[in-house]
Parts: structure tokens; sequence; C-alpha cells
């Protein structure tokens, strides 16, 4: 019986506990929705999920770091609607070889990052309203760049096969699974070392736990909050890339809500916004929550007001699980 | 002492930007950043031309500001100066109200006025009528008898076609699924109502199967069709009720491979739209003729000030183009890239 509850308690304490809560209702839906419709799990529809997550799971591995600081990032919506328009700049503007061009796209995510990252640290200003702030910054200036038009790639149809075409189908024929699904999870790898391998995702969670101690213990702590902003500004600057990529085009006046779409996964994810939790997994699978409930809500033609209303339910309920497993250590 | 410095800084600039704001007093609307200055000509310096503000539903889409270049063409052949704005998004009925209110204090000499939410105005519109204001209502039009004419599409007659094309292209029978930008705007709803009650009454054999809202977004709109054309292997038409919409259906199609198994019917123009219906993969679209509702809104403005009687509404049109007439003048003056 104690041999249990000590059983109960360790399971519980376990940071994995949220990420199987997570992992085990994706697989809930999976079941759910392939037992309503037979049109759910098939090949085509597994791909069509997997790329509705590519650009809002690349925005949500950006702001997972932001929030394990205990920190906010309004602006990852816009920021990539400007990184998509620069690179339309660079690359169909100023003819610039398609990889400058991405770069440049990337450079776009990181600068509005660092700007965001400077804002909060140096002059102080909280996160939430430095962020707010460069929210419009960054919808006007694309605005301003594009001419309030879209941007199209017609010149350069390498740029669309970079995400739509598929390197795995070549390798393995009738696989095909859009690069732009490989950019994602190449991106979810590399997110996940940095959280878990290197100096900067240790100082991510010491700055979430307790900004002060680790202030205390002589840590640059200003210089680690820029890093962390900017990192999250270049994966928004990746998202702008690759969703400029999938519609050919770059649109300036989409972006605004993605923010909280992403948000919304790194939360179901099991990232705290008090700050100091957070997974890149749970991330990842908190982005595929979200994409496969609309998609077999979709699939099963359930009105789109009723779609809206269940996706906000799951948030509500994700975090009351948190809470309750809090208490439960 | 860096922080002090950098704090009165902050307000001196502040403080300059407050008096060189108050000093302009039609200062150019803070919504509208990338508005050429030519259009915003501020009525103090207007002379002796009669003022008109035209408050439309946006400025950011290709569609209004084709509306915003036959306004500036109708001032011009009329000699009357206008300035042309709207709010960022559809959704954003406050910031349209505030755009109403400024132009009221400028005192014009009529105002153009496409409402977002026409019951929300109306308060305002009855100020400009006691004011003895003109007001013309444009594009999606204003629900009350102030405005003394509105120059809109009839979006209604206009998916009607729409769907009797598609009925045709399919044979009369069988599936399709429609994507709309959204459920509460006059344009949203009129169109769905429109394709779908036609299809109804006229074409029994032909089921709307699906019927979705995509904001208008293209990406949201591609990943919505793409589900719904999972949801349906028997479908064989998909009708999208806006440029954004469309651009989904058409992403959708060409991720799926299935470019010539579906009948993609479409609204408005853009250059996505115009390709996919050069190449086939579009079979048409309805195109309203957003130049002439700019023109004929400012035309009408200046009939109204000299006191001319106008028609309760003027009918700006609507055309079907695809492959065939695409490149027709009378068609391609209508189209925007």
């Amino acid at each position: 019986m104690d041999n249990q509850i000590v059983l109960k308690k360790s399971l519980f304490r376990s940071d994995a506990v949220q990420r199987l809560l997570a992992f085990g209702a994706l697989i809930l839906l999976f079941i759910v929705f392939s037992i309503a419709s037979p049109n759910f799990f098939q090949f085509d529809n597994i791909v069509g999920i997997l790329l509705a997550t590519a650009v809002n799971g690349i925005l949500a591995l950006g702001v997972t770091f932001v929030i394990i600081t205990a920190g906010i990032d309004l602006s990852i919506g816009t920021v990539m609607t400007l990184s998509a328009v620069m690179t339309g700049v660079f690359i169909t503007f100023w003819h610039l070889p398609v990889p400058l061009g991405i770069l440049g796209g990337l450079a776009t995510g990181a600068i509005a990052g660092l700007i965001n990252g400077s804002i909060i640290a140096k002059m102080k200003v909280p996160p939430f309203i430095a962020t707010l702030g460069m929210l419009y910054i960054a919808k006007g200036l694309a605005l301003v760049f594009s001419g309030l038009k879209p941007i199209y790639f017609n010149d350069t149809p390498e740029f669309n096969n970079m995400a739509m075409s598929s390197v795995l189908g070549a390798v393995i024929p009738g696989f095909d699974v859009p690069n732009a699904v490989l950019i994602m999870f190449g991106a979810a790898i590399v997110a996940g070392l940095i959280l878990t391998k290197t100096v900067l995702g240790r100082y991510t969670f010491a700055l979430g736990s307790n900004e002060e101690a680790t202030r205390l213990s002589g840590v640059d702590v200003d210089r680690w909050k820029i890093a962390v902003y900017t990192l999250g500004g270049l994966f928004s600057g990746l998202a702008g890339v690759v969703i400029a990529a999938r519609l050919n085009s770059a649109q300036p006046s989409l972006g605004q809500g993605y923010e909280l779409d992403a948000i919304a996964a790194a939360v179901i994810g099991g990232t705290s916004l008090s700050g100091g939790e957070g997974t890149i997994l749970g991330t990842v699978i908190g982005a595929f929550i979200i994409s496969t409930l609309s998609n077999g809500l979709r699939i099963l033609s359930v009105p789109q007001e009723w779609q809206t209303v269940v996706t906000g339910t799951i948030v509500i309920l994700a975090v009351y699980l948190d809470i309750v497993r809090r208490q439960q250590q | 002492m860096k922080t002090n410095k950098l704090f009165f800084a902050i307000v001196a600039l502040l403080l300059v930007a407050i008096v060189v704001g108050c000093a302009s007093p039609t200062a150019a609307p803070t919504t509208a950043p990338a508005q050429p200055a030519a259009t915003t000509a501020p009525a103090s310096s207007a002379g002796a031309k009669p003022y008109i503000p035209v408050i439309s539903k946006g400025f950011q889409h290709q569609f209004w500001q084709a509306v915003k270049l036959g306004a500036q063409n109708a001032a011009k052949d009329l000699n009357v100066d206008i300035t042309f704005e709207g709010p960022e998004s559809e959704s954003q009925v406050d910031k349209q109200i505030e755009m109403l209110q400024t132009a009221l204090d400028k005192k014009p000499a009529a105002i153009c006025f496409a409402a977002l939410d026409s019951k929300a105005a109306i308060p305002l519109l009855q100020k400009a009528k006691a004011a003895n204001i003109p007001i013309v209502g444009f594009d999606s039009g204003v629900d009350s008898d102030i405005p003394v004419t509105t120059a809109a599409t009839d979006n209604v007659a206009a998916a009607a076609y729409a769907a009797d094309k598609m009925a045709t292209l399919i044979g009369d029978k069988g599936e399709v699924a429609v994507i709309v930008h959204d459920q509460t705007s006059r344009t949203g709803i009129d169109r769905r109502d429109g394709f779908i009650n036609q299809m109804k009454s006229k074409h029994p054999n032909v089921t709307v199967v699906d019927l979705q809202y995509g904001a208008g977004d293209q990406l949201k709109s591609t990943d919505i069709a793409k589900a719904v054309i999972q949801a349906h292997p028997n479908l064989k038409g998909y009708f999208g009720a806006n440029e954004g919409s469309i651009i989904g259906v058409l992403n959708a199609v060409k991720e799926l491979k299935k470019e010539g198994q579906l009948v993609v019917i479409g609204y408005d123009s853009g250059q996505q739209q115009l390709d996919a219906i050069r190449s086939g993969v579009e079979a048409g679209a309805i195109t309203q003729d957003p130049i002439g509702i700019g023109y004929k809104c400012v035309d009408s403005a200046v009939k109204a000030i000299k006191g001319q009687t106008l028609p309760k509404t003027i009918d700006t049109g609507f055309h079907w183009f695809d492959k065939t007439n695409i490149d027709d003048p009378t068609i391609s003056a209508l189209l925007y890239k």
C-alpha cells in the first residue's frame, strides 16, 4: 500500500507525466477520429496534419524558450510575417540567390528577437509590453516593405520546392512527406539539444526558476535573456521562411493570432507560464494536438464555431491537469 | 543617472510628438502608414475643392487598393479632394467608427462609407444627417435609410451565378464544398447564401456537403480545404468566396495533386488565382468591379453635394471570367494582381 503511494507520487513528480498525458491525449484523438471517419487515418490526411503543424510548431519551439524564462513573446506571429516578407524582398525584388534570401529571412527574425530581448533586459520594459510593441512594429513594417501586396516566388520555383517537395519520398517511394515537416522536426531536435545540453538551455531554466538567485550567483542575466529572445526570434524567422515557401508567396496581412496558437501549443505541452518548466517534446505534442483536433473536427464537418470552442476547452483542461499534478507533488 | 537621462529624452520626444500632432489637426491616420501622401490631402489645404473622406473596410488587400484607385480617378475627373482610409482587418469595427468620427469632425462636403457593422455606425450617421452631410454607402452598404445611395456588387446574384456555373461544369449532380471568409460580414453571408440557396432551389441533385470559414487567411484556408477534400473523396467541386479562401483551395488541390479532378470556382482576382485560371486548375471566377465601386461612390457623393437625386442602389455589376475571356480588355481592366 505504502509502496503504491510512493510509486504514484514519484510517477506524478516525474516531468514525463505531463508529456505522457499529452501524448496519451494525442493518441486518444487519433483513435476517436479514426473510428468516427474512414477518411481520417489516411496517409494523405496524416501528411496534411503534419504540414498543418509545421508553421505553428516552429513558432511554438521558439516561444517555449521564452516562456520557460517566465517571459512571453507576443510578437512571434507578425515577426514571422515580417521575415516572410523580407525573404520575398531579398529573393523576388533584389534577385538574391535563394539560400541568401532564406538567411536574410532568418536574420530578420533574429534581429527582431534581439531588439525584444534588449528592450526587456536593458530598458526593463515588461516582456508583455515590449513584445506587444514589436507585434505592431513588425506588422506595420511587413505592410510597408511589401507595398501592401503579396510577394510571389514565381521566378524561383526551387524556393517552393524546398518546403513542398519530398526528400523522404525520393528515398522511400510513396512516402511523400513534404520537407516542411522535416524542417519542423529538425528544428525541434536542435531546440531540444539547446534546451537540455547547452549552457543557454541551463540558464533558460535558471532565469525562469529564480532570476534573482541566478543574478546573485554571478550570471550575466541580461545577456542570457537577450540570447533567449534572439533565439525565439530566429525560430519565428524560420517559420516565416517555411510559410512563404509553402504558400509560394509572402502574405503581408496574415500572422496576427498565430502567437496565441503557438503559446497554446507550448502550454498544452506542459510549459508553465510561471516559468522554469517545459520541454520541447511536450511543445511538439501540444502543436500536434491542436492541428489534429482541428483537422479531425473538420473531417467530421463540425461547424467551425464549435471547433474554436473545443480548442479553448482543451487549453483550459491541459493547464488544469498541470495544476492537479503540482498539487499531488 | 544614465536611466534618468534616457527617461528625460523619451519624455522630451513625446512632448515634441504631441505638439507636432496638435499643430496639424488633420494628421494622416495612424492605421494607414503606407498611404501615399498625395491621397491624404488635409481638408484645410483643400481651398475651394469639396472634401470627401472615403472610409473603406480595409486598405491592405488588393481589392481595396483597386477601390481606392477608382475613387482617386473620380476625384481627379470631378475636381474634388478625397482621403482613403480603412481599418487593418474586417473585424475592427471600433477602429472604423473612430475613423468615421474623425471624418465628421473635419466637416466634409460628403462621406463615402463602407460599413463593417451598419448598426454600430448609426448614431454617427444620424449626426451626419443632422449636419446635412450626405452619406454614400459602398461595397457592402449600410443597413439604414440615411445613405443617399449605395454603390455595391449584388453579391447574392453573383454567388448564385457561380453556383449555376459550378452545376453546369460538374454535370448538375454530385458533391461540392464551400469555403467562405467569415460568417458575420455582409459579403460573407451574401455569397454563402447566394451560392447555397441557388444550389438548393435550382440544382437539387447537387449537394453542398461542407461549409467552412477560413478568415480569408491563405494558410488556414489551405489546411481547411485539404481536410475537407480528404473527408469527401467524391467531391466534384469547390467554391471559394473570396481571394484568400480560393487561394487556400488552390494550394490544397496542388498539394494533394488533384489538379484537374475538381472544378474550382473562385471570387475576385490576384496573381495566384489568375495564374490558376490560365493554367486550367481553376475553372473560373466571379470578379466584382472594384475600380467601378470606388469611382461610382465618389461620383454619387459629388452628385449628392449638388443636390441631385440618386437611385437607392447603384449596382456596380459583376462578371464571370475564365480562360477564354481573361485577356479581354473589358475583363482585364477589372482584375488586379
